[in-house]
């Protein structure tokens, strides 16, 4: 079981608000993915949650349990470092089997969890090595390995692939993805980087100045940002965004389109303008159009499409895919 | 052309290392020469000494005069209960301030350093004073304690420089993994720490040993140790070198060998931080 339920959750660093106040529900066997951009309280919740931080007020309930009060080790969580945390001086097999000698679990039963672990997650040729003497993937495996043998009620992930490379980061995203397909446990991840987010969520909560600007599944974020915040964040590359009477005409203060939205054409269209720089993917090309009266927007044309530096182009967003904001942010 | 400019770079950095490291050692190397003279041979012009006999005699006299046993014996008591009481004061304070550092645990550090800045002979007077009323004079247990205090400013902040290099992260991931903080601290913190508790203890330890200014004030002869037994030739009984360098080179002997033995872990510990 890992039910977590967070009331009113608050903190302060002195004079400093880092958490205002903050509910939220995750229900046992999701996936709750933390995102919003660096300082916007996302990793201070997750140490909320995991006790490493005492919270200033409000509840902290584990299973229905209030843990406000509880020690990190009586909350039953595991957590995964982005620095990966694993005890230098100890060899892989003694990192894993770390949190069961702690729970004074007997010795064959500890033998039996660390070789099952180090199984499934590809260390057994390791087992008798130091951190030191092994690669960022295999460390990150490490870490992992110490946090499913105590089989706790949820996991915790603090950006813990942003110490990797590219290739890797892909392949551990799906590893952790597949971990929790197999586990069904409830894991919650801390990120910055909203591809991570959008991949491997059940549910995203999206934090900016730790307030929750919204909380939904990815879809429901992709096509239904409450807000210019959300909208702004979630997508890659960004939803184009514009303001002033181009907007008035549909009705919003500021009316959004994302870049895969808007059809481009040579002969005609809504808006005209001129092809600044484009960035060809292979699989996509991303062009910057400068049109008269409005910010440089981002468009998603086919891979091979061929465009040049100072071509006219005529662009025409999607009726349905138009995102309408009133003058406070929010979506109308 | 390069490699041979390089060569002669060598050989003259080489030399000018050699030259220094022989006048910082020379009047170590002077004393135990002496060490092994007769008084009137000690006394003789520095190249007519080098010439004359080699003998033990100084060894033999210094012996029956004084107890050298009992002078090491009270050296090693009170630098080695110093430094172990420092240290189990230390290694709580530095944990404290390394791990969870307050808003004023900058000043404190700094605080505790100023103290170093004073002259000791400034407090000279009240310890001795309480020394006297509290019957500490002349006892190991006084000297252990004020050698304690002395040092532990220093002890403190080396241990500090040392914890600070390690992860916070780590002791967490402890925490996560249901630590208490008795076994955070035996089976995370102390491995970890281990290299810098050792090359502190090592370090304090010789300071200790050497330390003159209290050891000479607060003691006559009960706890009297080394550094006692070599001021003793010196004034007392008039000018003999020979005694007085062979009392010194016992005296440092075996802080010597200790160092020798030990040079790893001290550098280490002396270049921590700013080699890593």
């Amino acid at each position: 079981m890992g039910k977590i339920t967070l009331r009113n959750v608050q903190k302060r660093f002195g004079e400093a608000v880092v958490i205002p106040s903050l509910d939220l529900d995750i229900e046992d066997g999701e996936f709750v993915v933390f995102v919003g951009p660096s300082g916007c309280g996302k990793s201070t919740l997750l140490r909320l949650i995991a006790g490493l931080e005492d919270v200033s007020d409000g509840q902290i309930l584990i299973d229905g349990r209030n843990a406000t009060e509880m020690p990190p080790a009586k909350r039953g969580l595991a957590m995964v470092f982005q620095s990966y945390a694993l005890y230098p001086h100890m060899t892989v097999r003694k990192n894993i089997a770390f949190p069961l000698k702690m729970a004074k679990m007997e010795q064959s039963e500890i033998d039996r969890r660390v070789e099952n672990a180090a199984r499934i997650l590809n260390l057994t040729s390791y087992i008798d090595r130091r951190p030191g003497q092994l690669s960022g993937g295999q460390r990150q495996r490490v870490a992992i390995g110490r946090a499913i043998v105590r089989e706790p009620a949820a996991f915790l992930f603090d950006e813990p692939l942003s110490n990797l490379d590219a290739a890797l980061r892909v392949n551990m995203r799906l590893e952790i993805t597949e971990l929790h397909q197999s586990l069904q446990t409830t894991m919650i991840y801390v990120t910055h980087d909203q591809v991570e987010a959008m991949t491997m969520a059940d549910k995203i909560v999206v934090l900016n100045a730790g307030r929750i600007e919204q909380v939904g599944s990815p879809l429901t974020l992709y096509r239904n940002p409450a807000n210019l915040f959300v909208a702004g964040f979630i997508g890659s590359p960004k939803m184009n965004l514009i303001e002033g009477p181009e907007a008035a005409k549909f009705g919003a203060t500021t009316m959004g389109v994302r870049p895969e939205h808007i059809d481009i054409s040579r002969e005609s269209g809504l808006w005209q303008g001129e092809v600044g720089v484009s960035e060809h993917l292979g699989s996509d090309t991303f062009l910057h159009v400068h049109v008269a009266g409005m910010p440089t927007l981002t468009v998603r044309a086919g891979g091979e499409y061929g465009v040049h530096h100072g071509d006219k182009v005529w662009l025409t967003p999607q009726a349905d895919k138009i995102h309408r904001f009133g003058p406070d942010g929010r979506a109308l | 052309m390069s490699r041979r400019i390089t060569a002669r770079r060598t050989l003259i950095v080489t030399l000018a290392a050699w030259t220094v490291g022989l006048l910082i050692f020379f009047p170590i190397l002077w004393t135990v020469l002496m060490s092994f003279k007769t008084e009137g041979d000690a006394i003789k012009a520095p190249f007519a000494m080098l010439f004359s006999d080699w003998t033990l005699i100084s060894y033999e006299q210094v012996q029956t005069r004084s107890n050298y046993s009992r002078h090491f014996m009270n050296s090693v008591v009170i630098s080695l209960g110093s430094t172990l009481l420092a240290l189990a004061i230390a290694i709580p304070a530095a944990w404290a301030m390394a791990f969870v550092p307050g808003r004023r645990t900058k000043d404190v550090l700094m605080w505790m350093l100023s103290t170093k800045m004073m002259p000791a002979v400034g407090v000279l007077i009240p310890i001795y004073l309480i020394f006297r009323d509290t019957g500490l004079l002349d006892t190991r247990i006084g000297l252990v304690i004020v050698l304690t205090l002395i040092n532990l400013p220093i002890v403190v902040w080396m241990l500090y420089t040392y914890f600070k290099e390690i992860p916070g992260e780590i002791l967490e991931a402890a925490r996560m993994d249901g630590a208490t903080l008795g076994s955070e601290i035996l089976y995370v913190l102390t491995p970890m720490a281990v290299p810098g508790i050792a090359s502190t203890l090592l370090l304090n330890v010789i300071l200790a040993w050497n330390e003159a200014f209290w050891t000479l004030q607060l003691t006559t002869s009960r706890a009297a140790p080394l550094t006692q037994f070599i001021a003793s030739y010196s004034s007392p009984e008039g000018l003999f070198y020979a005694k007085l360098s062979a009392a010194s080179t016992m005296a440092i002997a075996p802080i010597l060998i200790l160092g020798w033995f030990s040079q790893k872990q001290l550098v280490r510990g002396l270049t921590f931080g700013a080699v890593k």
